[in-house]
């Protein structure tokens, strides 16, 4: 995948997104002009027409979100490769946020356990991709290795391989991430400026 | 890496023959096993490598990815 197809995979997102909204809206609108007194029906249809996107940029929350852990020395060792696989400042975020930040071709990177999110050149549109390696009992540091050296060797493949679970802007996902991971996100948009 | 947290499967020496090739055997196996060898370069870089870059100092054998 080059930032061509990606770009045009983000405009699908936003219009599927759309096509999903504007009718509940028109619903509403449509609702109160033809009654007024009908307004709580508008009013839960403005809601569906909030909820649907929050719901989508969840599911991308969801891709930086922590699974089971395994034993502690299992842990321990798998994070001391990670750390050598990356420099001071990524190991400092990874410590504070348990995601590790890496520029890339298509923007900056944050990968997780689970997954990835890729934050666009601006800041402003974030694109999470749920992907995982293939053996689901490793401990959670090497999880991310695995994930960040596939990330290095084909950043095209990588994107390729893995799911889409949401595209859009940072400011939806950056509410629906566990608070902690927030200053990593922050952090990327402002690396992708 | 493996569920241990990751494990030395071979250490070699240009100038010690049998150990690049107890290496080379060793890398092979992980590969037919499925594993996919990588390199791991300066500034944020890794090359898949197929064959065994006796000159490198640390070879990784990641397991393959898949969309979740």
């Amino acid at each position: 995948m080059d930032a061509r197809s990606l770009e045009r995979r983000g405009r699908l997102w936003t219009l599927t997104t759309v096509a999903h909204v504007v009718p509940f809206v028109a619903v509403a609108g449509l609702l109160v002009a033809l009654q007024p007194l009908a307004f709580p029906a508008a009013l839960v249809a403005l809601a569906e027409a909030w909820i649907i996107p929050e719901l989508y940029a969840h599911r991308g929350g969801n891709v930086a979100r922590g699974g089971r852990r395994t034993t502690a020395a299992a842990e321990g060792r798998g994070l001391g490769l990670l750390a050598d696989l990356v420099d001071h400042d990524a190991r400092e975020l990874l410590a504070r946020t348990g995601l590790v930040m890496e520029g890339g071709r298509l923007g900056v990177w944050l990968v997780s356990e689970a997954g990835a999110l890729l934050v666009r050149p601006g800041g402003r549109r974030v694109f999470c991709f749920c992907v995982r390696p293939a053996d689901a009992d490793l401990p959670c540091a090497d999880r991310i290795a695995h994930l960040l050296l596939a990330l290095r060797s084909d950043e095209g493949g990588f994107a390729t391989v893995a799911n889409l679970a949401f595209s859009g802007a940072r400011w939806r996902l950056r509410r629906r991430l566990p608070g902690p991971m927030r200053p990593a996100l922050d952090a990327a948009a402002a690396a992708a400026r | 890496m493996d569920r241990t947290g990751h494990t030395t499967l071979a250490e070699w020496s240009t100038a010690d023959r049998d150990s690049v090739e107890a290496a080379v055997a060793a890398f092979r196996e992980e590969l037919d096993r499925g594993s996919i060898a990588v390199v791991a370069e300066r500034e944020g870089e890794a090359t898949h490598v197929r064959e065994l870059p006796v000159d490198a100092e640390l070879v990784i054998m990641r397991r393959p990815i898949a969309g979740g």
